[in-house]
C-alpha cells in the first residue's frame, strides 16, 4: 500500500498535468463547438507551436513564458490564415471535407517539420528547471506550477472574452445556430476563421507552458491529442467548462491510476472514463450546455 | 532515298562519326563497368524514433561514399555500392514492405533496422530470399537466436550489454563498500526494454543487489511524475533505465526535478545518453552512467569520422558509427566473396575476420550470426562531457560512485 503522502503528491502532480491538458482540450472543443469537426491537425499544430517556442529560445534567448505574448498571436494568425486560405477555401462548405483537409494538413505539417527541423529531440533547459516548491512530501517543480497558474489565468481570460466581447458572443451564436447567426448579420465565415484561430492560439499558449518540462520532435504533439479528445468527450463536445473540468479529472485519474496500478495499467483509467461516459452520458458532463 | 558519302556535309560527317564511336567504342567502356551492388538500408527516418533512423542513414551513406571513393569492390572489378534507402516509419509492417520492395529491385544485402521488432520481422522476410541481413542497431538477442543463416550482428546484444553492465556495476559497488543493496528498473514496454529489464532483474542478485520493482512505460509517455514518486516511495539505491531517446531524457529530467536521491542512475543502452543530452542538460545528466555502444577513442579513423560528422552539424552518435561499420563489414565480405551472389556473401560474412577499427571490439568472429568480439563501454556524464569509465583499457576518467546527494 502506498504512503498517503505519496498519493497526495500524485494528486497534486495530476492537477498540474491537467492544467496543460485543459488548454489543449479547450482549443479542440472550441473548434468542434463552432465548426462541428474534430481538428485532426491539432497535434501537428501544437508541435509547430512548440518548435516556435524552441527556436525563439535557441535563436533569441526568449524564455518560454516570456514568449507567450508572441506565440499566442502568432498561433492565432496561423490558425486564422490556415482557415481562410486552406480549410475554408477547399472545404466548399462541407464538414466532411474540413475533416479530410485537417487530416491532410496534419500529414503535411508533420513531414514538413521532419524535413526542416529533423527528427532530433529538442529541449529547453531553463535556469529554474530544478527549482521546486516543497509541500509536505510533494516536490512541485516550479516550471509546472507556473504553467498550471498561467493555464488557469489564460482559460479564465478566454472565458471572459467569450462571455463579454462581441466576437465571443458572435462565436457562441454561430456555435448554437449557424443559420440564425447569419440572418442577424454575423459574418459566419469570419467567425469560423476566428474560432479556428483562437483554438490554435490555445495551442500556442500550451506550447509555451509545456516546453520548460517537455521536449519537441515532429511527432511529439500527438502525445497530447488523444488525451485532449478524451477530455472533450468527458466534458461534453463543444463545452468550454466541460473541457476545463474534464482536464483536471483526467489529470488526476492518470496520476492515481499510474501510482496504484502501474504506469501502463494506469492508463486504463482514462480509457475506462471514455467508455463509461459514452455508455452512460454520451453528451458528456456538460454536454447539454454545449 | 539513299545518301552517298559524297553528299555528306562536314557537320553530317562529324555527327555520323560521333554516333559510330558511341555505338562501337563506348559500349566497350560501358561493359567494362561492373554492375553496382545494391545495399538496402532500412531505417526509421520518420516516426517516433526518426532521429535515430536519420543518424543511421547518415553513417551508412557516408560509408558507401567512402567505399566508392576508394575504388569500390576491387575483386569485383571496382563495382560501386548503390544505396537503396528505405523508411520503416518506426513500424514493423512498413519495414517488411521495404524488404519486399528492395528485393524486387535486386538488393544484394540489407542493413537495418534500429528497432528490434522491425529488425526481427524484416530479417525474417529477407530470409525467404536468402538475402544477407546485417543488424546495425537492434538490441534484442532474439534477432540472432532464430537459427536464420542470413542474419549477422556486429554489435553486442542486450545479453552481453547486461552481462558487462552488471559486472561493471558490481565492481563499482564493491569499490564503494557495497553501499547499493536495491535497484528499481524503469524500461520501455517493447522487446528491447522488456528483454533488457528481465535480464537485469535475473542477474542483479549475483552482485548482491536486489531488484525491488520493474516499471514499464509506453512510448511515448507524456509524464514521468508518477514513476518518480513511486521510485521515491521505494527508496532504492540504484535506478536502472532502459528506454528510447525521448523517454530517457524526459525520465532523467523528471527524476532530477522530483529530487529522487539515489546512489546512482545506471542505464543499459540508454537511448538518450549522448553528447547532446549531457551538454544541454549538464545538471540533470551529471553522474548518470550508461552501458552502451561507444567508439574507440584511440582510433584515428574514429576521430577523423567524428570530425567529419560534426562538420555537417550532426552528432557522432552510436547509430552513425555502427551503421558505418556495418557497411564496411559488408564491403569487406563482398571483397572476399568477389561476388554479390547471396550464398557466397553469407558464407563470407559467416567467416568474416573484419577489423572493426572504429569500435572498441575484439577480433570479429560470428557464431550463429552474433559477433563474439563485440562489447559495450560504460560511460559517465561528468561536468557536461561523456567519459568512458570501463573497460579499463579505454577509460578516460575514474567513476564517481556513489553520486553526491542533491
Amino acid at each position: 500500500m502506498l504512503d498517503p503522502g505519496i498519493i497526495f503528491a500524485g494528486v497534486l502532480n495530476g492537477l498540474l498535468a491537467g492544467g496543460i491538458y485543459v488548454l489543449v482540450a479547450v482549443g479542440l472543443t472550441l473548434i468542434y463547438g463552432v465548426l462541428h469537426i474534430i481538428n485532426f491537425a491539432h497535434g501537428s499544430l501544437l508541435m509547430l507551436a512548440m518548435y516556435a517556442v524552441f527556436w525563439l529560445w535557441r535563436l533569441l534567448g526568449v524564455d518560454p513564458y516570456a514568449a507567450l505574448p508572441v506565440v499566442i498571436p502568432g498561433a492565432f494568425a496561423v490558425g486564422y490564415l490556415l482557415y481562410r486560405l486552406v480549410i475554408g477555401r477547399f472545404s466548399h462548405g462541407r464538414d466532411e471535407n474540413i475533416l479530410l483537409i485537417t487530416l491532410g494538413l496534419s500529414i503535411v505539417i508533420d513531414n514538413g517539420a521532419l524535413l526542416f527541423f529533423g527528427g532530433d529531440t529538442q529541449t529547453i533547459d531553463v535556469p529554474y528547471a530544478g527549482s521546486f516548491v516543497e509541500l509536505g512530501v510533494a516536490f512541485l517543480p516550479l516550471p509546472k506550477l507556473i504553467s498550471f497558474a498561467a493555464s488557469l489565468v489564460l482559460c479564465g481570460l478566454l472565458g471572459l472574452y467569450m462571455v463579454r466581447s462581441d466576437t465571443g458572443k458572435a462565436i457562441r451564436a454561430v456555435a448554437k445556430e449557424r443559420q440564425g447567426a447569419r440572418l442577424v448579420g454575423i459574418d459566419v465565415g469570419n467567425i469560423f476563421a476566428v474560432s479556428y484561430g483562437i483554438g490554435i492560439a490555445c495551442l500556442g499558449a500550451a506550447a509555451c507552458l509545456l516546453m520548460p518540462t517537455f521536449y519537441v520532435t515532429p511527432s511529439s504533439g500527438h502525445a497530447f491529442v488523444l488525451v485532449a479528445f478524451t477530455i472533450v468527450v468527458l466534458g461534453g463536445m463543444g463545452s468550454f467548462l466541460g473541457a476545463a473540468v474534464g482536464g483536471f479529472i483526467i489529470g488526476i485519474t492518470e496520476a492515481l491510476g499510474g501510482l496504484l496500478l502501474g504506469e501502463q495499467l494506469g492508463q486504463i483509467g482514462i480509457s475506462l472514463i471514455f467508455i463509461l461516459i459514452l455508455l452512460l452520458r454520451p453528451t458528456g458532463l456538460f454536454g447539454s450546455r454545449a | 532515298m539513299t545518301r552517298t558519302f559524297e553528299n555528306v556535309s562536314r557537320r553530317g560527317f562529324v555527327a555520323g562519326a560521333t554516333a559510330m564511336a558511341g555505338g562501337l567504342g563506348f559500349p566497350a567502356i560501358l561493359h567494362a563497368q561492373p554492375a553496382p551492388v545494391k545495399v538496402g538500408m532500412i531505417h526509421p527516418v520518420t516516426g517516433f524514433v526518426a532521429y535515430s533512423g536519420q543518424q543511421s542513414r547518415l553513417g551508412g551513406t557516408m560509408a558507401i561514399e567512402d567505399v566508392n571513393k576508394a575504388g569500390g569492390i576491387k575483386s569485383m572489378g571496382g563495382a560501386k555500392l548503390e544505396a537503396l534507402l528505405g523508411d520503416s516509419q518506426s513500424k514493423v509492417e512498413v519495414g517488411v514492405a521495404e524488404v519486399e520492395k528492395m528485393n524486387e529491385q535486386g538488393v544484394a544485402a540489407y542493413i537495418g533496422c534500429f528497432q528490434s521488432p522491425v529488425g526481427i520481422a524484416a530479417s525474417q522476410a529477407a530470409a525467404k530470399y536468402g538475402t544477407p541481413f546485417l543488424i546495425d542497431v537492434g538490441a534484442s538477442d532474439l534477432l540472432v537466436k532464430r537459427g536464420l543463416k542470413n542474419v549477422f550482428r556486429l554489435k553486442p546484444g542486450f545479453g552481453v550489454c547486461v552481462d558487462d553492465g552488471i559486472a561493471s556495476l558490481g565492481a563499482l559497488n564493491k569499490a564503494a563498500g557495497n553501499i547499493a543493496k536495491t535497484a528499481v528498473i524503469v524500461h520501455e514496454s517493447g522487446e528491447f526494454g522488456t528483454g533488457t529489464a528481465k535480464l537485469l532483474a535475473s542477474k542483479l542478485p549475483s552482485i548482491d543487489i536486489q531488484p525491488k520493482e520493474l516499471i514499464a512505460h509506453d512510448n511515448p509517455t507524456r509524464n514521468f511524475d508518477n514513476i518518480a514518486l513511486r521510485i521515491r516511495s521505494m527508496a532504492p539505491d540504484i535506478v536502472m533505465m532502459s528506454n528510447y531517446v525521448n523517454e530517457y531524457m524526459l525520465l532523467a529530467r523528471t527524476l532530477y526535478q522530483q529530487k529522487v536521491n539515489v546512489a546512482g542512475f545506471y542505464s543499459i543502452l540508454g537511448g538518450g545518453f549522448n553528447y547532446k543530452f549531457v551538454k544541454e542538460m549538464p545538471d540533470v545528466s551529471q553522474y548518470m552512467m550508461d552501458v552502451n555502444h561507444w567508439f574507440n577513442p584511440r582510433s584515428e579513423k574514429a576521430q577523423a569520422l567524428k570530425k567529419r560528422v560534426e562538420a555537417t552539424g550532426a552528432l557522432f552518435t552510436f547509430e552513425v558509427y555502427l551503421t558505418y561499420s556495418n557497411v564496411m563489414l559488408l564491403a569487406d565480405a563482398l571483397e572476399r566473396a568477389a561476388s554479390a551472389d547471396k550464398a557466397k556473401l553469407i558464407d563470407a560474412l559467416a567467416n568474416s575476420t573484419f577489423k572493426a577499427e572504429l569500435l572498441p571490439y575484439g577480433p570479429t568472429r560470428f557464431v550463429d550470426g552474433q559477433n563474439q568480439g563485440a562489447r559495450p563501454a560504460v560511460m559517465q556524464s561528468l561536468k557536461g562531457d561523456i567519459e568512458v569509465i570501463a573497460p579499463e583499457e579505454f577509460a578516460s576518467a575514474k567513476a564517481v560512485f556513489p553520486k553526491p546527494k542533491l
